[in-house]
């Protein structure tokens, strides 16, 4: 069946704002998962040594940062969407980058759904939302853009 | 080589070669990236959405290509990484990440290179194509 019409005045619904503390054993085991082997990235002495204040935030960690609630709070946003979370896939992913983040810093997610469309007759919807990601003391850190994709569950 | 002046247009990285995914890997990462989506981790939840098997996150394999880009120039040059997903990793799957320079421009008092990214499986499969943009040297 075709997934319920995702209302396109949810367009430009800006989401409430979290902070999330980036914490170095999430960092750790970030880099164990993805086979990371650059020191930098594990080992806190590594990174003042190549001038980091502490363990830098890897190029895609920020795309879960405020995520690992759990599904029901992570996904809550596209359920009051009326879409089902087993039809979602992830179409693509940007990131524009400001500043390095590090462990320690309290950063700032600040979402918005940007746009909302539908291929292929409907069978196919696409929900795009950017996400701003500041320090505490405001400086930019970068710009996040997702697409989802809502496809047809068959099952 | 690294990013550095020598690089011009058609520059290779050198590629990332990944061990293939593993359910542990799934595991790991899961909680790791925050990504608690339980179609990459409960195969009863893939089933009960039509599939035969769980899938790794999309964002694994971004993690990747972020790991192609800071084994290449410190990460502090990255100013942007954009990626789609064409088609999902089933377990097992043996992804490899390449880059390729597609054009070196001066933007901001920089010398930028634009960099064409791409996931490929050990079958040929693409699973991800992407872009990215890297500072060479200050001028």
């Amino acid at each position: 069946m075709s997934p319920t019409a995702v209302d396109p005045s949810v367009v430009g619904r800006v989401l409430p704002e979290r902070e999330v503390e980036v914490e170095r054993g999430r960092l750790r085991s970030f880099a164990l998962a993805i086979g990371e082997t650059d020191p930098v990235y594990t080992d806190v002495d590594a990174a003042r040594a190549a001038g980091h204040p502490d363990l830098p935030v890897p190029p895609t960690f920020l795309f879960g940062v405020g995520l690992g609630r759990g599904a029901e709070q992570d996904f809550g946003w596209i359920a009051e969407l009326g879409i089902d979370i087993r039809a979602v896939l992830h179409g693509d992913q940007a990131f524009t980058y400001h500043a390095l983040a590090h462990a320690g810093d309290v950063l700032t997610l600040a979402p918005r759904i940007v746009d909302v469309y539908s291929r292929k007759g409907g069978a196919l919807q696409f929900v795009v939302r950017e996400t701003a990601v500041r320090r505490a003391d405001g400086t930019p850190v970068a710009d996040l853009r997702e697409t989802l994709v809502v496809r047809e569950i068959t099952a | 080589m690294t990013g550095t002046d020598e690089t011009t247009v058609g520059t290779e990285l050198p590629p990332l070669v990944l061990p293939p995914i593993s359910r542990t890997t799934l595991a790991l990462f899961g909680p790791a990236s925050g990504d608690l989506n339980p179609i990459h981790l409960d195969l009863d939840v893939a089933r009960s959405a039509g599939l035969d098997d769980v899938f790794a996150h999309g964002m694994l394999s971004a993690a990747h290509l972020g790991r192609l880009l800071t084994g290449w120039v410190d990460q502090r040059r990255i100013r942007s990484l954009s990626t789609r997903f064409v088609a999902v990793t089933p377990v097992h799957g043996q992804p490899t990440c390449t880059g390729r320079v597609v054009s070196v421009t001066e933007v901001d008092g920089e010398r930028r290179a634009e960099l064409a990214l791409a996931v490929t499986l050990a079958d040929g499969t693409t699973t991800l194509t992407g872009t990215a943009v890297v500072a060479l040297e200050e001028l």
